[in-house]
């Protein structure tokens, strides 16, 4: 089932990508024909069928509410594009 | 003797004997990425000072006697594995100039074994990718033969480990990571089971998928490194308390008792080259004649399990990747209007085209009206292919299998078509759905002088088995001193 540009500029705009127009071209063709591929798994018969997220069975691992290592400021801040006052700097959001 | 041409195991009886020093290996080392690195590209940091301080200080714990099996031992890192102070880009842009405050746990791990940390090895793009062509830098060459893929997305790592750039390696696998490139490159990989090795400070690709394993020059080399870094992390919630074995005790005492599986569902398989199919078919037989039984068993659901990786992978690293929006760290676009067109720009012009590729698939499948349809439906057919591997279990203890359907094929073959790269992965990604362990160990070459490797899997937890009969094969094949040839 191809993928149309509509629908990969949607899921662009959901990911936080810019997509330009040769590109939504391409990846609308590549991921069309990976999503006809994709879908031969409507072949199989999954009824009843849990569904696996981890392989392992896991159990919550807790620990107690305690302090223990933390980075300090500087070395939180150490690869931020902006900062200011021990804080990161972002454009304007309001 | 060259030192750098030593595997873990014979450096560290020199190392003991006080015969050769770490220095003068560690330099060794250095020496021979700069002579043949140029060639063929595996790293993309090398730490020359980091690592001598390092040689120095393990000098100083072998003469204290306070030394293990990695002490003093050049390892190098695929730059997927945080390491404190040192430059951790994932190839990517995004992450070009990152560097960590601190190190992955399987770092700390090695670090504290004192082991010599060389450099950070050349990947697949956040890990995506099976040729490391989809490096964001530059592309890793296959030492045994310039113009092939390493195979990836541990390319550089296991490049590294042919050339005798670093005597062992850590990789990552999330599809097949460490397996096919071991296999491609001619050394021996390691997948472990999900959860026996920490994914804290392992950034992350899919999460209920990625393992760290090592690569090595052989079995016993892996067994070592993965004694130094297995074991329960509280730092990681998916790492299971489950009790490490001694790896590096192999047992090499014939394979009498044990019976191998053979899935014909994987003789059958389409696209599989005639000389892989027969390496695999002599090796199989070497190991019945060690006394191991060999048995067909089915794995009804493999035909869905390249469909179900590429839509579980992707949709999961879309949830992972949503963090790089360079506000903390990280690539940020300059002087965008607003906080939105910051996030687009910077992710745009900081992923390459696989990772987007990735990230749009990923998306798609989780969006509203197609979850079900896809990550759901997905989701259950793994459940199928665990099964179909607990069923397979009850009636042998190990399942061998190629690793990849051809040797390494060609640089630029497959970089516009992903779906043919995908679908290379056939038999190495139902062992990441299934969480089950996997080797990949060198069993014979082409015609063309090319590199096959036999795939090794075992129960969970079980990766004793794996290198119980990995060591005895390598023994009887015995292919292990024939190098690339890079003057």
């Amino acid at each position: 089932m191809k993928i149309t540009k509509e629908e990969v500029l949607h899921v662009a705009k959901l990911a936080r990508l810019d997509i330009d127009d040769a590109d939504v071209e391409r990846f609308s063709g590549q991921i069309g024909t990976i999503l006809d591929y994709v879908d031969t798994l409507k072949k199989v018969d999954t009824t009843g069928v849990a569904a696996t997220s981890h392989a392992i069975t896991l159990t919550n691992a807790f620990r107690e509410d305690e302090v223990n290592g933390q980075l300090e400021p500087e070395e939180a801040l150490a690869n931020a594009p902006e900062k200011e006052n021990g804080a990161f700097v972002v454009p304007k959001i309001i | 003797m060259k030192l750098h041409e030593l595997t873990i195991e014979q450096a560290g009886r020199l190392l003991k004997k006080k015969e050769i020093s770490s220095a003068e290996l560690t330099r060794a080392v250095l020496e021979r990425i700069e002579a043949v690195d140029g060639k063929v590209s595996a790293y993309l940091t090398v730490d020359d000072e980091g690592a001598l301080a390092q040689a120095e200080a393990a000098d100083q714990r072998l003469a204290a006697g306070d030394a293990g099996p990695l002490t003093g031992i050049p390892l190098g890192i695929k730059d997927l594995m945080c390491t404190r102070g040192l430059r951790t880009t994932c190839a990517s842009r995004i992450l070009e100039n990152y560097v960590p405050p601190y190190d992955a746990t399987v770092i700390a791990r090695l670090k504290e074994a004192g082991a010599v940390i060389v450099g950070k090895l050349n990947m697949d793009e956040f890990a995506m990718g099976s040729t490391t062509e989809h490096s964001g830098f530059q592309v890793t060459r296959n030492p045994w033969n310039l113009d092939r893929i390493p195979g990836g997305s541990s390319g550089g790592s296991a490049a590294a480990v042919a050339a005798d750039m670093c005597l062992g390696a850590l990789g990552s696998d999330t599809g097949g990571s460490i397996r096919q490139p071991a296999s491609h490159c001619g050394v021996v990989g390691i997948k472990p089971t999900y959860g026996r090795v920490s994914r804290f400070g392992l950034v992350a690709f899919a999460s209920s998928l990625d393992q760290i394993g090592p690569l090595g020059k052989s079995v016993a080399d892996c067994a070592i490194m993965l004694d130094a870094i297995a074991g329960h992390d509280p730092k990681d919630s998916t790492s299971v308390p489950e009790p490490v074995p001694v790896f590096a005790d192999i047992e090499t005492d014939g394979l009498t008792g044990v019976t191998i599986g053979i899935p014909n569902e994987y003789t059958a398989a389409q696209g599989l080259d005639p000389q892989v199919g027969s390496a695999v078919e002599q090796a199989v037989k070497i190991i019945e004649s060690l006394g191991a039984r060999c048995v067909e068993v089915s794995l009804p659901h493999t035909d869905y399990a390249v469909a179900a990786y590429y839509v579980i992978a992707p949709s999961e690293a879309s949830s992972n990747l949503a963090r790089y929006d360079g506000v903390k760290y990280g690539f940020r676009d300059k002087q965008p209007a607003d906080l939105l067109q910051m996030y687009r720009r910077t992710r745009s012009r900081g992923f390459g085209p696989e990772v987007q590729r990735r990230i749009i698939l990923g998306t798609y499948a989780l969006s509203a009206g197609y979850y079900d349809a896809y990550y759901g439906k997905a989701s259950q057919i793994r459940t199928l292919i665990k099964n179909d591997f607990a069923s397979a279990f009850d009636a042998c203890d190990a399942i061998l299998s190629p690793v990849a359907p051809t040797p390494a094929y060609g640089i630029g073959e497959t970089i516009d078509d992903p779906l043919t790269m995908y679908l290379s992965d056939i038999f190495t990604l139902s062992a990441n759905l299934a969480g089950i362990p996997g080797l990949s160990v060198p069993c014979g070459f082409s015609e063309e002088g090319m590199p096959i490797g036999l795939q090794i899997m075992g129960r969970h937890f079980n990766e004793t088995m794996l290198f119980k009969i990995g060591r005895q094969l390598e023994a009887q094949i015995a292919i292990n001193d024939r190098k690339p040839n890079l003057e």
